[in-house]
């Protein structure tokens, strides 16, 4: 159990990066921007083929990042110079990233089981400088001893990197380039009136929502250590229940409070899933059912919940609204005896 | 300033729904000028406006800002010159983002938007200054999203938005029309005070009679595309509405066929 929740935590820092890719798309811009499903592999496939031709994996790590920048602002081009309509601009696009993968990996799949990735790397540095005796000797002292994870390495890799990207993307949305995007994305016609190049803004939004997504597929092929022309099916919709789990969860405030959410809800995501499968009736065939059935109730619960709160705020303000006039009924009865006593 | 030279523009053309939208408008603001624009429906009032903002383009004529042809320029590249404020109070602001970050994207309209943050101490300082000037409050409340904001704060905003980093023209498009008459006349007035403060070149488009004569050192009134008469500023003083309305029957042998802006 521990174990497995130590695996979901991981795994979903590491997806925390691709679902603040899907915010920075679905929300900053309000794009849905399927070409997700695509960019995903595109930045596990660059990595693992460059990986495996003996490129360091921290640089083919960041070669992903610039693999989905590109990706992403061709959707952007697509929608704002082809005026191709939004959905269908990121379709096309991971229709297209498809077969692109595919000549990238020459193969279906890549395994990179017994290659030096960059967590390969990291779990030998955790073990070695003694992070990994030392807080698998904190969860025996608090009873948890039976069942340790592997390596700490990458947990605490991915929460610095995962951390740096949220911090930079809070900075990012606060500057001048950064204001003009979230404008973009809340009124177009205002920030056009304001000289902003609204179409240059969504290809920019998109290249940097696309890379961070690749950058996310890279780190997941090295942490499962394969790359698959397939693993990037329902990208979208992980992200959006990540982005949506955690809205509703931990707030939409300010921008660092939303960003720290959407990593929030990619965690709780894949802890929800890996607690779903260990049911006995479900499959692990079952996941993106699975999936689709946590966005839909993420998506509904909340409006269904707003509503039967609207509905007793309705009757609570109706009964005293009774009672005021009860009350003045009343008081207006007794008044009229008075005055009829009087005479 | 501003020059419209032989401005021409038809809707559909080659349909049966073919319209001209602007029929060789000529118009020539000075610096300084506050220019008001009546007219009835579909007299191209708004698609004079846009076609100046860069929204839509001209079939034919030229549009020089400064002395400067920016017929073919785009909408964005023109309006680091050009201010606009339109009907629609949500149209002028960005709901979701708070009072100063709008501001803040207001101040980069005519300067290059670089990767520096947007919301300085010092900037938040000017901000708070020019919003004391709209005397609601808002300067108190930099932080709220617009959204919240009821629709005369917003269109305050927005004028304030459009108007404090001083533009060469200010594009009003019936700024006024969607509010209720007490928060018209806060906007009115503070149009009348920001023009003046900025010595804005203005073109306001209003439905409303009184408020074209009331506001401006020159009126224009339009209609089927065409500019049908000037007012200069010396007529403009002993202008009325019914005199308008005479006037407009005397050119074109009809009446006025709006009763919006008659009762207005």
């Amino acid at each position: 159990m521990f174990t497995s929740i130590f695996g979901s935590f991981e795994s979903g820092i590491i997806y925390a990066i691709m679902a603040l890719g899907v915010y920075l798309s679905f929300r900053i811009l309000d794009f849905p921007d399927l070409t997700v499903d695509g960019s995903f592999v595109t930045g596990a496939a660059v990595t693992s083929i460059m990986i495996l031709n003996g490129v360091n994996p921290f640089w083919a790590t960041l070669v992903a990042l610039f693999a989905g920048f590109l990706a992403g602002c061709i959707t952007g081009m697509l929608h704002t110079f082809g005026k191709i309509n939004n959905l269908l601009s990121g379709i096309l696009m991971m229709i297209a990233l498809y077969s692109i993968n595919l000549r990238i990996m020459g193969r279906s799949n890549i395994p990179l089981l017994n290659t030096d990735t960059a967590f390969t790397k990291i779990t030998h540095v955790a073990k070695h400088t003694g992070i990994d005796s030392l807080l698998n000797s904190v969860l025996k002292s608090v009873g948890l001893g039976d069942s340790l994870p592997d390596t700490w390495g990458i947990l605490l890799f991915m929460i610095v990197v995962t951390f740096v990207i949220k911090f930079l993307t809070d900075w990012f949305l606060k500057t001048e380039i950064g204001l003009a995007l979230r404008a973009t994305g809340d009124n177009k016609r205002m920030i056009r009136s304001f000289s902003a190049n609204t179409n240059l803004l969504i290809v920019l939004g998109l290249g940097l929502s696309n890379a961070l997504v690749a950058f996310s597929g890279a780190l997941i092929a090295q942490e499962g250590g394969f790359a698959d022309v397939g693993m990037g099916i329902g990208t979208i919709i992980v992200g959006l229940a990540s982005v949506i789990i955690g809205e509703a969860l931990f707030g939409t405030k300010t921008i660092a409070r939303t960003t720290l959410a959407v990593i929030g809800g990619s965690i709780i995501y894949r802890i929800v899933v890996t607690l779903a499968l260990r049911a006995e009736f479900l499959q692990p065939g079952d996941m993106k059912l699975i999936t689709a059935v946590i966005v839909i109730i993420a998506l509904t619960a909340p409006k269904v919940f707003e509503r039967t709160k609207d509905r007793k705020r309705k009757a609570r303000r109706k009964a005293e609204k009774l009672r005021v006039l009860q009350a003045a009924v009343n008081g207006k009865g007794e008044q009229h005896a008075t005055v009829k006593s009087d005479s | 300033m501003l020059q419209l030279n032989q401005i021409h523009k038809i809707f559909n053309e080659g349909t049966p729904d073919e319209k001209i939208a602007i029929d060789h408008v000529n118009l020539t603001l000075k610096e300084g000028d506050f220019v008001t624009v009546i007219g009835s429906n579909g007299a191209g009032k708004s698609t004079l406006m846009n076609i100046i903002s860069g929204v839509l383009f001209p079939d034919i004529g030229e549009v020089l800002i400064n002395g400067k042809n920016v017929t073919a320029m785009s909408e964005y590249n023109r309006s680091k010159m050009i201010g606009r404020v339109f009907q629609d109070p949500m149209a002028g602001t960005a709901p979701s983002m708070t009072i100063e970050e709008n501001l803040a994207m207001a101040y980069s309209r005519n300067k290059k938007r670089t990767l520096r943050i947007g919301v300085t101490k010092k900037r938040r300082d000017d901000f708070r200054e020019v919003l004391e000037s709209l005397h609601l409050g808002l300067e108190k409340r930099l932080n709220a999203k617009v959204g919240l904001l009821s629709g005369g704060e917003r269109q305050a905003l927005s004028l304030l938005m459009a108007t404090f980093t001083e533009p060469s023209i200010l594009l009003l498009d019936e700024h006024t029309a969607a509010l209720d008459p007490s928060r018209a006349e806060l906007i009115t007035n503070l149009t009348k005070d920001i023009v003046a403060k900025y010595r804005l070149t203005t073109l306001m488009v209003t439905h409303n009679m009184q408020q074209a004569i009331d506001l401006g050192n020159r009126l224009i009134m339009m209609d089927k595309g065409q500019i049908i008469l000037e007012v200069n500023e010396e007529d403009k003083r002993q202008l009325t509405v019914p005199g308008l309305l005479e006037e407009f029957k005397r050119i074109r042998g009809v009446q006025m066929a709006s009763d919006r802006a008659i009762l207005s």
